[in-house]
Formats: C-alpha cells, structure tokens, sequence
C-alpha cells in the first residue's frame, strides 16, 4: 500500500506492507536511520518521533497509521545548520555517550519542553522515563534538558558541574 | 603533560554532532545493495534432543534465499573461547541443545519480515529433557549439563598462587582466630543475581564477502575488532589482513560485545555461502537468551574479626554460574574477582569459587565483571561486622585498610602486587563530601519521628587496565583468535604533509568518548589543535592490532601507547624544527600550532611548515629518514588499582517495601584525570547500573530453564524517573604503572554501588531487625525481610 | 519486532468498521495500538486482520452529557489525564491514565482499549470499576450498554464479543460530597509502571458519614474486581482512619490473589489493604 507523510517538513511517500512497523518506513524506505529501535516491547523509547507535535514510539505504530501524519524525527531539528536548543543541550553537558538512546531521548525531551516550558527536575525525570538510556545514568541528560529549557527561554544556563569544580 | 595541557580541561566531544543529529552510523543503519536478512530457530527447550529438523515450509517461502542447519555448519568447528575451559558452543546445534535460544537453524532472506515467518515455519521435533539451573543443584552433578562431564569446570581458590600447605596453614589461621575470646564471627549466604547487560543498541552484524578478493568486510556492534577480524579468517582459513572488522558507532557495550559471537560468525558464513552481504540484527528478547549474562553468583561470606574492629579474617566460598558454554572468558570471570577478592584490606584472606555449568545462556563479562561481585559480598559482610560490634562503618573500614605508605610495593592479601593507593585519605573525602556526622544525625532524628531512613557506605578497589604482556603466561592470550599478542595497548600518530595529524588505535569504544580523549593527547603532545586531529579506530583497516575496549583499559593502555607515539612524533619533530629555526633542539617548545624557540616566540614554525619539511628528505638533517609518524606499543608493569568510596541515603516504606534513593555520593580515584567531563559521565552510569542491580534488575529462570524476565517489560532497568541526581568528586592517586597517571573508570561506579546501596537499606530497617537482604530491593523483598525479621 | 502478515482495513465510518468485525471473526481493533501491537510485533498475537478505528470521525471527544461524561474510544491516556471534566468527575481515573504507562504510550493508547485490553495489572479498569462506569459497546445488530463490574471477565478478556467495538466510556457525574481515588504501587516502585497492586475508590459523605461506597482493586487477582466488602464495611461508618483501616482489611475478599514476579501471595494481599486504605482516605479527603 502507498503511504505519504510529512517528515522534517517534507512531503514524502512510499510503499509499505500493513505490517511494516513506521519506525522501519523511516529507517528502510526514508533512510532517516537516526530514529532506533532498542526493544520489541515498546519500553526503551529509542524510537520516539514527534507526530502531530506529540512524543510517540514509532516502533509501536504502523506505518498505515501514519498515513498524512506530520513528523519530525532527530534529523530534522537542526535548522540552517543551527542546532536544536535541546541538541546544544545535550552536547554541552555531555547528555550522551554511546548516543544510541539520543534521538529519541532528545525527541522525547524536545516534545516535553513544548509542552512544559519550565519542568521541575522531578517533571523532567517523569516526562523521560519513557527513554532508557544505559550509558549516563540519567545525570548529565537531566542537567543537557535544564540547559535546553533555559536557552529555549531566553535564559542564561547555569554553569556546568565541571565548570564550578 | 605541559603547563599548558589541555589534559585535565574540558573539550565538548567531538563524536557528538553527528550522533545528536541522528546521523550517526551504527552496524544496522549501513546498506549494501543485495544484503539478505538472517533469522534464527532457537531451542524453545533448555535442554533437549534435536531430532528431526523440517525446513521444507521455509525453503519454499517467497523471498527466502537459504536455511542452513548444524549439517551444513559443523565442519567451521564450535565457537572458539579465550579461556577454553569446559564445553564450547556449536554455531548451530542439531544435538542436544543446552539452553533456551540456542540456535538450531539459520534462516536467510531478502527481508528481514519473511526470515522471521520463514524461520517460524522451520518445525524441529525436541525431545524435552530435565534441565539444571539451580547452583548447588549443579555442583552436585545429579543432572549434567553435558553428558559424562562434571558440571564444575573449574575452581579457583586464592590467594594466587598458594600451593595446599599454604592455603591449609591460612585457613588454620583464620580458624584459630574464631576461637579467641574477643572474636566475632559474623557469616551470611547471599546471592549475586544474574543479570542482564542490555545495551540499548542491540547487537547487529553484516557480513560482505567479496568473491573477486577472497576478503570479508565485517561491520559489528563490537568491543574487540581486531579479535573478530582473527576469528573470522581462522573460521574460513583466511589471515586476519583479509578481514576488515568495522565497529563504527557502537551503541553500548558493558563487556556483553567483547565476545565473538557464533552469530557473527553464521553471518559471514551465509555471506560467503551465497556471495552476498548478509545482515542479522537481534531482536530484544532474542538478546535476553544469545547475548551473555553477567554476575549469578551464590556464596557465603565470613568475616572473622574483634570486639574492637580488627578484622582477623576474611573467608568467601561458593558458586558461580557459567551457563552452558564457555566463551570468551567465561570461566575466568570469577578469576577476576579473586584478584580483588581482599579489596582494599590487608586481612588474611581465603576464597574459593567453583565454576559451575546451568542449562542457561552463557555468562561472560558484564560491567565490572567479577569485581563487582568480589566487593559486594566483602562490603556487605564488613557492614554486617561493624554493625555486629556497634561501631562506625567507616571506621571499621579505616582500622583494616592496607597503608598508604605501604605503597609503592604493596602485595595484596591475595597476592598480587598493586601500584598506588591512599584509601584513608578517599574516606575522608567521602565522608566530608557527604556531611557523614550530619547524615547519621538526620538519619536519627528521622527514626525518632517513626521514618525508616538508612545511611550506607560501601569502599572498594578495583583492578583493570589489562595489562601486561606477562599475562600471555597466565593464560590469558588471544592466540585462539589469531592474535598471539596478549593486551597490549596500540597506537600509530601520523602527521600528514598539511600538518594535520591522523592517530589511529585498536580500541573499540561504545561512548566512552575515544574521539575526544585521543585527539586530546595528541593535540596536548604536538601543541596541534584538536579541530586537526583526526581518530580512527574500531576498523582493523586502518588503525593497528589491539584488543579493543573493556576492563576499563582503554586509557591505561592504549591511551600511553598513543601518548608515547605522540612522544616519538614530538621527538622527530623537534629536531626538524630545530633545524629550520637553527636553534638547539632542547630550546624548542610546541604550542599554538607549531614549534617556537623557547623564549622567541616569533622564531616559529607551523606544523604544517615542519611536515612539509618532513616530506622532502632533501631538507631533513642529515641522516633524517622522511615522514613524520611513529607507531607504539604498550605493554604496563601492572594493572591498575582505582578505589573509591561511596554513600547512599535511602527512605523505605515499611507498609509496601518501596525504597526511594534519596542521595548519592560518589568519591572515586582514578588518578590522573584526560577529561573530568567524561569519567563523571563513566561513574554517573556505572553507579545506575550497580543501582540497577542493587533495587530492579534481575534474570530470573525457572526450575526447566525458561527465563522469565527475558524483555524490558519484566527484566526492569532503571529510568531516570528512578534515581536521584548523583553527587561525584575525586581524589587523585595517579598510577605509576603509565606514563599518564590514569588508572580505569569505566566499570568503577558499578563495583562500588550495588553494596552501597544494599547497605543503606539495611540500615534503614536495622530497627525492625532485618540484618540482609537479597538483590534486587524489589519491594516485595524487601516487605517479606521485614516480616520475616518481625516473625 | 516483525508482525506476521494481516489484511489492514481502514473504515471510514464505525458501520464499516463493524461490517468488517462481521465478516472476519479473526479481526482485531486498532485504535492507539499500544497493547494490540505489542502483541503482535512479539508473535504473542497473530490476527488475519486489523481494522483501524484511528480516522472514526466523533469518537476522540470526552462529551458532557449533562448527568454523565463520556470518553470516546480515540481519546488517549494523557487526555483522559489532562481532562478537568474527567478530574472532576473521575479523579481516580485521571489518576490512573496520569500513571499508565509512559508519556510516549499515554500520548497513543486509550482509555477504551485499556478496558478492553483488560490486563491484570492494569490501573484504568479498577477506576472505571470504582466509579460505576458504563461500557457502550457498538456492533452491526446496534449498541448495547455493560455495567463495568459485568465487564472484566478474565485474564485479558472482556465482556466485549469480538464483533464488538467499545466506542465509548460513560461516567456518572458527582455531585458535592463525593470524591474518588486511585492509588498503587507499581512494579519498579513507586507510581510507575503496572500495578503490583493498585485500589480504586470512589466515596459519598453526608451528614459526617460515608453514604455511599465502591471499591476496586487490579493487580492482584485475574482480572480487577469491585470488593463489596470493603465497600459495605465503610458505608455507614464515621470515615475515621481506624473505620477506614478496618475495612480495608478486607481489600482481597472474594478474589484468589495471584503470585507473580513482584508479588507473594501474601504480599499482595498486604499492599491491597495498604493501598485500599490509601485510597480510601484520600478520596475521602477530596469529598469533604
């Protein structure tokens, strides 16, 4: 079946089985390989795109279901060769390290700093714990979302760990 | 380093534009046309006969292009092990399968949908047979895990190297202390749960055999390229030079990708078979029953000691779980945890653990890798002692720890020599870091208004940073995998014609920010800016043999061998320099960009000026050979010894058993420190993992071998919405055994958490009488302990 | 990962969704696919067809209808979470979708197909069961009402017949003087992640005495279930902790408690009266 979409403000379409997962559509037919699949239990979260401006798991949808759908995966948040706020967060407070929960943990925090512009540690620990990420413990992802969030607005971010050492 | 070294600063990582903006490559994001798609038919049974194997349904399946089963694969041998002690692996089973998820069949096809239902369609009669997963149900040997052979491969009893009599004369020792007036004996069984590694990236490979060339290119989510490079040519009679291992980005590793899996070599099997790249990427739950375990272990600890806190002896004995087969290390896991098995104490100690085999998924190496479980039992068993006497558990740790002026020349109580060490002063530290008197204080006052509040402090050391070359005639060689060359570190720097420079190194890092740490050293030895280094490494093609990234020793090893060929490439470069400027070659110093005389500033030359000079051997002093590049090999005098304190404070809820971890505090010493940003980063998510163990994670199977937590759903891992922000800071004991200082970080966090973490707990129930609990905290451990200490 | 082959139908209108339910007694509901899809990526669950409820026109409203609210089959957990007609009237229920799963899953799944899912441990069914929710079941021969206590029949089975679509939820509205409440321990602790076990309350006080009662509990049994007991134990009574703890003591009346990985028997019976009690008192607090 044919199946179109807007992907990173693209208009795109392509073929797809019923059962093909949107995650694979992405992957395989869009070559947009930054969107991963970690689990098949719908649990790790390193899937997540924004669809319709929310955070969903795109391994946990069918590429039918995405059908006219607007979405954003990792690869499009950059603009002009600008970073993502949360993108710049992550760089500058080390919110990564093997990087292969990052697309859909910045997908996730992205989504979650829209909808929450100004998120308690606690509410930002909530808003992700759909991402598991085996590499940092969490720490430095929290500190990489309060410096997106205060750069998204318009605020000075507070100095890194490392910084006040 | 130089006064003006960017050692010991903070560099944003350079790995991490790409990998925010999803471009990134790991293993299964690479297409080669005609790729085909592997699946496996695995033992739905722990342990069967494999009968009659039906692949008719499959092979006439649209879009499926071959099934291969053991008949097709035995004459490449079983999956060959470091340390091959006990059964090894076959690549396909058509026997007696040992464990649920062997691999029976390998199905290939043009899509990775048709291998799944092709390979569901394959129909193998089982003949089901009694399983053995229990321990001391192993070690018994009433039901073997392979017929006519003992299920205890090995046991390893330290202190290294002490022959009968030695050992005899230690345990009287310790026996004669349990009869002195003052003694305390405190002794507790306890299981170390297996777990498993989960890195969030499953494990993938393609394999393209290139006919025209009789050569494999392999890409891999691995930890260990050169090996597999080895593996793979002897598995298909090749040199290791006709197989180029890629491991691009590596998406997490924890030690489960520092095998040679028989997958990968099916995959490149199948490749060569049908002359076409071949691609398997595992599935989760596939991963739960194919990629090693971790830890499981059952032992008893005993702590023999004085009214007063002097510890008189230290005995632990018991089982550790192998699973099936014997891969890479399996065996000598355990090992290493005998090699910390007296920590940082200076007690007699006497351990024995015997290696038993399960009809389960083989156990290797997982974060830490014996060393966690060695801390675990001697901290918990050390916080039971001061809890026993009623004195401070720090200061029971204090009155028994080996001396700082011990070192250099301390031996450990199980004998093997370790290199730095200040363990009182890291105490202190810690202590002070968390406000200890303060903690304790609060923690009272909290119990005085009804709350369950504990403090818990767990010490420990570490060893890693493998090492040096002499381990060859412990055992541990490569050779198996065509790389006699035992752990040596590599590294080649090479400055190019523009004078930017290229190092390329053997390691196989999964996010432990390779990128940034080597151009680091570089760029600090040649005064070259880091924008013009660039790193090559997981590809056997271009960067020189070494044995990848695990045992926290990438930095240790590979990173002196990069730091010493940055040295020779200094070396050279300065006498050309000193030639252009017409100055003493002593006088020239490196920063900026190029060379200057020491001094005169402005009597400079830019890198690019000396290796265009290095280039045209007519302009060379006389003698010069041209090109401006050196190679290294590092081989330490030691391992590393890092050590480290931490405290946890925990609130449990008597009614419902839910532990919150309140706060966290690490103190850790890994000596000399490239990149403070990165070895928090490395103690933030090994301290989550130790906590991991400690309250959630858990495989746990049933008496017929089925693992019952086999995906996320119920194997439960951390979330942030778990743990609390962690509190990290650092004493500095630099090691003598490189010429950098470092000691290992990777798997530090993990070996001083778990205990920390159970310690605090217990603590927290002391009150109600609860004197241990078993990992994981879940809640309905932890509410049955206090019903149980209540009864 | 990879679902076995179906036939995927998308209707347009629930009368082609429903005529496609008839002709194909295998067919499954699609609505936010986060437990049907599951299932199915993992082989647990194989159905020849799937029809996509997702584009049904009208069923992604939460509606006022004067003396009762109802809640459509697309609305998701998060709206549910986020809806102050749901708060008001449903607060255990918003306070179960606010704890059901993750963001990621909140933003897809439904309420509906968390009823009709009907896992054990799920936490909107003991809501719906506390709050006397109605189940509007639609098929070919029309729509049929279920009382929910009549709905949860076993492990993952619901009243609903297969050629059946829940098409909404329906929620008597509350008046002053009662109040409702979910509360739960979850398997990593905490709130998150499935019930071990989990106590839905709903409370009427008048004249300084409960009126009125209903009780739920999931996590523990078969299927979440209405405790009568606890109920009858509290109306009548001055709402005090002890009364309150005394009827919780009766959290697991009539349900054979199952053990599983998170929970002994034992165990569970404990944390149903703890949570029984919790839940009690908390929706007596916002009641008053």
């Amino acid at each position: 079946m044919k199946v179109s979409m807007s992907v990173n403000g693209r208009q795109v379409s392509g073929e797809a089985e019923p059962r093909t997962l949107l995650v694979h559509f992405l992957r395989e037919s869009l070559g947009l390989t930054g969107t991963h699949v970690g689990c098949e239990s719908s649990y790790c979260g390193a899937c997540t795109i924004s669809l319709d401006g929310k955070a969903v798991l795109s391994c946990t949808m069918l590429a039918a279901q995405a059908d006219g759908a607007d979405i954003t995966t990792v690869e499009g948040l950059a603009q002009d060769g600008e970073l993502h706020p949360v993108q710049e967060g992550f760089w500058e407070r080390h919110g990564l390290q093997c990087g292969f929960c990052t697309p859909g943990m910045i997908m996730s925090a992205v989504t979650l700093l829209e909808e929450n512009p100004e998120p308690s540690e606690e509410e930002i620990r909530r808003g992700i714990e759909g991402n598991l990420c085996r590499c940092t413990g969490y720490h430095n992802i929290v500190q990489a979302i309060e410096y997106a969030g205060a750069r998204m607005r318009g605020e000075e971010p507070a100095p890194a760990e490392w910084e006040n050492a | 380093m130089s006064s003006t070294s960017v050692l010991g600063g903070v560099v944003r990582r350079r790995e991490d534009p790409a990998l925010i903006q999803g471009r990134g490559r790991y293993t299964d994001d690479v297409k080669l046309a005609r790729t085909a798609h592997v699946a496996f038919v695995r033992s739905p049974y722990a342990h069967a006969t494999v009968g009659a194997i039906d692949t008719s349904a499959a092979t006439a399946m649209e879009g499926v292009v071959a099934v291969y089963t053991a008949a097709d694969t035995d004459h490449l041998g079983p999956l060959i092990a470091q340390v091959p002690v006990g059964a090894l692996r076959p690549l396909l089973n058509n026997g007696t399968v040992k464990h649920v998820g062997e691999a029976v069949a390998m199905v290939v096809a043009e899509d990775p949908y048709v291998a799944k239902d092709a390979a569901d369609s394959v129909e193998v009669d089982y003949e089901p047979m009694p399983a053995v997963v229990d321990l001391k149900q192993s070690l018994s040997d009433e039901v073997p895990v392979h017929e006519g052979a003992s299920n205890t491969l090995i046991s390893w009893v330290g202190p290294f190297g002490a022959d009968e009599a030695a050992l005899a004369e230690l345990q009287a020792g310790i026996e004669a202390a349990k009869q002195r007036d003052d003694a305390v004996v405190v002794s507790q069984e306890m299981t170390n749960q297996r777990l498993i590694p989960v890195p969030i990236e499953p494990r993938s490979v393609l394999a393209d055999y290139q006919a025209g060339y009789d050569r494999f290119d392999i890409y891999s989510s691995t930890q260990i390229p050169s090996a597999l490079a080895g593996a793979i040519g002897k598995y298909f009679g090749m040199s290791m030079n006709q197989v180029t291992v890629k491991a691009m980005e590596v998406g997490g590793g924890f030690g489960c990708k520092l095998n040679v899996y028989n997958d990968e070599v099916l995959v490149a099997f199948a490749s060569k078979q049908l002359d076409r790249p071949v691609k398997w990427t595992e599935t989760r739950r596939e991963a739960a029953n194919s990629t090693i375990q971790g830890r499981g272990w059952v032992a008893t600890a005993t702590v023999t000691g004085t009214t007063s806190g002097e510890v008189l002896g230290f005995e632990l004995e018991g089982i550790a779980d192998m699973g099936a087969y014997s891969q890479n290390f399996t065996v000598a896991i355990p090992f290493l945890g005998l090699f910390v098995g007296s920590g940082q104490y200076g007690f007699p100690t006497y351990w024995k653990m015997d290696c038993v085999t399960t009809h389960t998924m083989t156990t290797d190496a997982y974060r830490g890798a014996g060393r966690p479980e060695a801390a675990y039992y001697l901290e918990r068993i050390m916080d039971m002692y001061a809890r026993r006497i009623g004195m401070d558990p720090a200061e029971v740790r204090r009155k028994n720890y080996i001396s700082s002026s011990d070192f250099p020349g301390a031996v450990s109580p199980m004998g093997f020599p370790m290199d730095t060490g200040d363990y009182t002063t890291n105490l202190d530290a810690a202590l002070e870091a968390a406000g200890w008197s303060d903690l304790l204080a609060e923690r009272d006052a909290a119990r005085a208004e009804g709350r369950h509040v504990g403090v818990g402090l767990a010490t420990y050391v570490e060893v890693c940073g493998f090492g040096p070359s002499g381990l060859v005639d412990l055992g541990f060689s490569w050779a198996e995998y065509q790389m006699p060359s035992a752990f040596n570190g590599s590294s080649l720097v090479r400055v190019h014609p523009d004078g930017s420079a290229t190092v390329s190194i053997g390691t196989g890092p999964s996010g432990q920010g390779h990128q940034t740490t080597w151009a680091q050293i570089v760029g600090d030895g040649l005064g070259l800016e880091v924008d013009r280094i660039r790193v090559i490494h997981g590809d056997t093609e271009e960067a020189p043999p070494s044995i990848g990234s695990f045992g926290s020793r990438s930095a240790a090893v590979d990173g002196a061998a990069c730091y010493e060929a940055t040295g020779k490439v200094r070396a050279k470069a300065a006498r050309i320099a000193a030639h252009m400027l017409e100055a003493s070659e002593a006088d020239i110093e490196f920063a900026d960009g190029g060379a200057h005389v020491a001094g005169a500033p402005d009597s400079s030359v830019s890198w690019g000026d000396i290796a265009a000079c290095a280039y045209q051997p007519h302009r060379l002093p006389e003698g010069m050979e041209g090109g401006l590049e050196a190679h290294a090999i590092f081989s330490p005098g030691n391992a590393t010894w890092p050590f480290g304190t931490h405290i946890a404070v925990v609130e449990v809820d008597p009614d419902t058993g839910d532990v919150d971890l309140l706060r966290y505090i690490g103190m850790d010493d890994c000596g000399n420190v490239i990149s403070p940003m990165i070895v928090d980063g490395q103690v933030h998510g090994g301290i989550a993992q130790g906590i991991g163990q400690a309250m959630f994670e858990d495989a746990v199977y049933d008496a017929d071998g089925n693992l019952l937590s086999g995906s996320l759903v119920d194997y439960i891992l951390p979330t942030a919405a778990d743990l609390p922000s962690f509190e990290l800071d650092r004493t500095v004991t630099p090691t003598d055994v490189n010429p950098l200082g470092v000691k290992g970080i990777g798997e530090a966090g993990t070996i001083g958490s778990a205990q920390t973490v159970v310690n605090a707990v217990v603590d927290a129930l002391e009150p109600l009488g609860v004197t241990h609990i078993d990992m994981p905290l879940r809640p309905r451990r932890v509410w049955q302990a206090i019903q149980d200490a209540r009864a | 990962m990879y679902p076995r082959p179906f036939e995927y139908v998308l209707p347009s209108g629930l009368d082609d969704a429903l005529d496609a339910l008839d002709a194909n007694p295998g067919a499954k509901v699609l609505a936010g696919g986060m437990s049907l899809l599951p299932m199915m990526k993992m082989r647990l669950l194989s159905p020849e067809m799937v029809v996509d409820i997702g584009r049904i026109a009208g069923l992604d409203q939460i509606t006022d209808n004067g003396d009762s609210i109802s809640i459509g089959a697309l609305v998701t957990h998060s709206e549910v979470a986020a809806s102050g007609l749901v708060g008001e009237h449903g607060a255990a229920l918003a306070t179960a979708a606010s704890w059901t799963g993750d963001r990621q899953v909140r933003n897809r799944g439904t309420c509906c197909g968390s009823m009709v899912h009907a896992d054990v441990a799920a936490d909107q069914p003991a809501a719906a069961l506390a709050l006397g929710a109605t189940m509007v079941a639609a098929s070919s021969s029309g729509t049929r009402e279920i009382a929910a206590a009549d709905f949860f029949v076993d492990t993952l089975m619901s009243a609903l017949e297969p050629n059946e679509i829940l098409t909404e939820i329906r929620i008597p509205k509350v008046g002053a003087g009662t109040g409702s409440a979910y509360d739960k321990l979850g398997r990593r602790g905490g709130h998150t992640d499935y019930a071990v076990a989990g106590v839905a309350v709903s409370v009427t006080r008048s004249n300084g005495s409960v009126s009125a009662a209903t009780v739920a509990v999931t996590g523990v049994g078969n299927r979440p279930v209405l405790v009568g007991e606890v109920a009858d134990a509290l109306v009548g009574s001055d709402g005090s902790d002890a009364a309150v703890e005394a009827a919780a003591a009766q959290a697991t009346c009539g349900i054979e408690v199952l053990e599983d990985l998170y929970g002994s028997v034992d165990y569970k019976t404990h944390l149903a009266q703890v949570f029984a009690a919790r839940a009690v008192k908390a929706a007596l607090a916002s009641a008053a």
